[in-house]
């Protein structure tokens, strides 16, 4: 296989409404600032692969036909990935695959959500006739798996509560993140409303707009470049509605990772990974994750969050950008996880840079716990 | 004097469509309208599912074979709602539990009523409240909610799929 | 580089509206069928891509609910893209290339009787300038076909022409929706939709799904069938501002037409994904293809599943030249308006 590396990530900065911009301009602003970091021209570009969540987020269907110009694909070979929540991850594999292909030296990708620009709780549940209106929303739908998990390995009500602040704590060392919470604790956390149990108000992501881009080249600009090199990639998807799925510990995200570990000669990734973005858009999903993705055995998740392994001083930081917990643009969320770990092994997450880290992990899901992206970046070729 | 400029507008998009439930849902709930509830047997795995899709994911294949199911069973799981969601007509604080009907391998979200919102639980025991004959339609509304039975709970472990 | 052959390739009868069916009930006959013609199963496949729109009806996660329709456990290797399945064919030919999968199993679907179809794709166009206006997909079209007439290169004639070539072959294709012929009196008196199109030059509104499946030469030589292989795939997309495009050509698809180096082969038919009459002259002429056949299979004109409608071209390719004394075929697909995403695709049959 050719390989492929990140040479540049561009993010805008995350907000509840950036009005300031169009969809374009703010797709446009990720993009400028990766081809920046890339020290590469439009010349350079061989084509666009753009990301999103369902077009009815913004209300514009296929909105990479009217983005054209703003994206840069103007003549160019351009591909349109929607996954669900797993988007940004997913664009980011598919992005690769171009250059790993051997067709393309150099592709630019972008995902982006613009959330303010439309309704995203109508968009994602309609009124069908034939459904009784009990959906609760994306907390509502996630709630009873992380109450079953905190069942099955009898953890404590104030772990939740410890990933909401760690992630924020984090999110005070990133400019770009949306949720600025200075001086955030747990007793903070758990006097916020309770909105679906067992997740309070500051236990849930924020609704956010903003992108993120990348440009990944084959060796040809990589070697010349602080680049971080894909070491191993891959998704898994299952059916929504399928007997037999746990999706506490869904199978497609085990067997995703252990893809992505094997390709990348990883044995022991809580040893061997430096720290890893990982999606945790409600605070339960990081000790459901820890398991699910191998970093421990099952049961021992919340062990490693109450003993803050996952802190950014920690044996396998999480979410040292503050997450999707602190920035939740989706269609770009899963990017934002994958480009943050290109950022961490290229010394280039100023203060949020884990010290000496070589290897790092981007993962995504999406829908129901069931559409998975991750890959694992190097520093070394 | 300067006028305040404005950055944005709304620009409502109305499109109406016809929305349709899919021949194997369609069969379930015209039985829903009937006050049966009719599930579907995977011809491979003979995983039954409820409310059917027509498929079973774990095969790809059809499910055809129906069967009815007693309008009786466990909490799966659950979330206590404590925020009201736009344009659902249903009052905060409300139990949306994970059903899982006896002799169903997949569960549905319906509401749980009559309970002291404490006292729900895991593996807790239910069964539907039906809305008045006369107020029957082609929806699962026809159960206003579930109800516990107040029989023992069951084990967890009976949710997990047995082929 | 791997070369890719198409494997197998189903489409269901394409019907004005699928009525209850869901995107389940669309999508498992045609990818039971391709399992049928290779033996394979879902464990044979190594990668899975799906093309859909949600905005055709109305509900967000087309694709999710699609996917219910495939074998999932195990958990498997699979994408989406919100665009024609021709592109999920694109990306499924990447991952083969780069060594992730040697099949893949590709399809797309579509319903779009739940909507108003010419409206809905209004919102395709620029949100803040264009759509508020609703210009509907087929008044751009029709500005479109009226510049080239204004400019010379297209008559009334030839549209006609191109319509009834059109359902003439679709008489030959059990799952064409289209085969009523109007007469020239007919099609040259019918009231505009916007002039100078009327009905008769739109594609119908159509419910469906179609599959196929990829792999290797090696997977293709173990099954033991026709080789046909995809010897080249190009793509490429033009500006969305219509200002800045002069829509009496396509940088496009001329730039396509020379990337697939077509004046380097005997090409013996063309399948196009034209969803207008006029399409079928103009994309002629930019490519040159003097008279040679196209849409022997009717075409979007005889049935258009929004969706699936581009890789049916390539999927039709793929049967003409199984089932006929023929070498080399052009597919095309497209996407937005006045054909402002295009796809071309040589396909070869192989002798050993």
């Amino acid at each position: 296989m050719i390989e492929a590396a990140v040479i540049g990530v561009g993010q805008t900065k995350y907000e509840a409404k950036r009005r300031d911009v169009s969809m374009g301009g703010l797709v446009r602003k990720a993009i400028d600032k990766a081809m920046l970091a890339a020290d590469v021209d439009w010349d350079a570009i061989d084509a666009v692969i753009l990301g999103k969540a369902p077009d009815m987020f913004e209300g514009v269907m296929m909105p990479e036909l009217s983005l054209v110009d703003a994206i840069g694909a103007n003549g160019k070979p351009l591909l349109r990935v929607h996954t669900a929540g797993s988007v940004g991850g997913s664009t980011a594999v598919i992005a690769a695959s171009h250059v790993c292909s051997g067709n393309f030296d150099t592709v630019l990708t972008v995902t982006y959500e613009k959330q303010s620009e439309s309704n995203a709780t109508w968009a994602l549940s309609p009124k069908y006739p034939y459904s009784p209106h009990i959906n609760a929303g994306a907390g509502g739908y996630f709630a009873p798996y992380m109450r079953e998990y905190i069942r099955r390995y009898d953890a404590p009500e104030n772990i939740g509560w410890k990933v909401a602040v760690k992630d924020r704590l984090n999110a005070l060392k990133n400019p770009l993140a949306h949720l600025q919470i200075p001086g955030i604790d747990e007793n903070m956390v758990a006097e916020t409303p309770m909105l679906w149990e067992p997740l309070r108000y500051l236990e849930s992501c924020p609704s956010s707009d903003g992108a993120c881009a990348m440009v990944i080249s084959n060796k040809k600009l990589a070697e010349s470049r602080n680049a971080a090199w894909i070491k191993g990639m891959a998704v898994r998807s299952e059916g929504t509605l399928s007997a037999g799925r746990d999706e506490v510990n869904p199978q497609g995200g085990q067997d995703c990772a252990k893809d992505i570990y094997d390709q990348a000669g990883i044995t022991n990734p809580f040893k061997e990974i430096d720290c890893a973005e990982i999606y945790v858009p409600f605070s339960w999903y990081e000790p459901m994750w820890l398991e699910n993705l191998h970093f421990c055995d099952l049961g021992e998740g919340w062990k490693l969050t109450e003993r803050g392994a996952t802190e950014i001083e920690g044996d396998i930081p999480f979410n040292m950008s503050g997450g999707v917990l602190s920035s939740n643009p989706i269609g770009a969320s899963g990017m934002i996880r994958f480009g943050e770990a290109c950022l961490q092994v290229t010394n280039q997450a100023g203060d949020h840079q884990v010290d000496g880290a070589n290897v790092a992990m981007g993962h995504a899901y999406g829908g129901a716990a069931q559409f998975f992206a991750m890959w694992i970046v190097s520093n070394k070729k | 004097m300067t006028e305040e400029k404005k950055d944005f507008f709304v620009s409502d998009i109305s499109l109406s469509y016809q929305y349709t439930a899919g021949n194997a849902t369609t069969r379930f709930l015209n039985k829903v309208a009937e006050g049966k509830l009719v599930a579907q047997k995977c011809p491979k795995c003979s995983a039954v599912y409820v409310p059917p899709r027509g498929s079973c994911p774990r095969c790809g294949v059809a499910t055809e074979e129906e069967l009815e199911l007693p309008d009786t069973g466990a909490v799966e799981s659950f979330t206590i709602v404590h925020i009201p969601i736009p344009g659902n007509p249903i009052v905060p604080p409300y139990v949306s539990a994970m059903i899982r009907l006896d002799g169903a391998d997949i569960s549905f979200l319906h509401l749980i009523q009559e309970i002291d919102l404490a006292d729900i639980r895991i593996g807790m025991r239910v069964q539907a409240v039906w809305k008045d004959k006369s107020d029957w339609g082609t929806t699962l509304e026809n159960i206003k909610w579930f109800k516990p039975t107040g029989e023992d709970d069951v084990d967890p472990s009976v949710f997990k799929f047995k082929e | 580089m791997k070369d890719i052959y198409i494997l197998a390739y189903a489409q269901n009868p394409i019907v004005a509206d699928a009525k209850a069916a869901n995107e389940v009930e669309l999508i498992m006959p045609v990818v039971h069928q391709v399992f049928k013609q290779t033996g394979f199963t879902q464990n044979d496949i190594g990668f899975t891509c799906s093309g859909s729109c949600d905005y055709l009806q109305g509900a967000a996660f087309a694709f999710v609910e699609g996917l219910s329709a495939i074998q999932t456990n195990p958990p498997i290797k699979e994408s989406h893209v919100e665009m024609d399945a021709a592109w999920a064919l694109y990306e499924s030919i990447l991952k083969i290339q780069m060594g992730d999968a040697e099949t893949a199993l590709i399809y797309g679907f579509g319903k779009s009787s739940p909507g108003d179809l010419p409206f809905v794709s209004t919102l395709q166009t620029d949100p803040y300038y264009m759509s508020p206006l609703w210009p509907d997909k087929t008044s751009l079209a029709a500005l479109q076909a009226q510049l080239l007439m204004n400019k010379g290169l297209l008559t009334k004639k030839d549209m006609y022409e191109a319509l009834t070539q059109s359902i003439s072959n679709a008489k030959n294709n059990p799952n064409a929706l289209v085969t009523a012929m109007p007469s020239e009196d007919d099609y040259l008196t019918a009231d505009y939709l916007s002039s100078p199109l009327s009905a008769f030059d739109c594609a119908p509104i159509s419910d469906g799904a179609s599959a196929m499946i990829i792999g290797t030469e090696e997977a293709a030589a173990k099954l033991g069938l026709q080789k046909i292989k995809i010897s080249s795939v190009h793509h490429s997309i033009e500006t969305s501002n219509f200002g800045a495009r002069d829509l009496s050509t396509s940088e496009s698809i001329i730039g396509l037409g020379k990337k697939i180096n077509l004046k380097s082969f005997e090409l013996d038919f063309a399948e196009l994904h034209t969803q207008f009459t006029y399409e079928i002259p103009f994309i002629r002429g930019l490519l040159d293809l003097g008279n040679i056949d196209i849409n022997l299979s009717g075409g979007p004109l005889a049935g258009n599943v929004m969706m699936a409608a581009g890789l049916d071209s390539i999927g039709k390719s793929f049967e003409l030249l199984k089932n006929n004394d023929f070498n080399n075929g052009l597919a095309h697909a497209s996407s937005g308006p006045c054909l402002q995403q295009n796809m071309l695709v040589h396909l070869e049959k192989i002798n050993d």
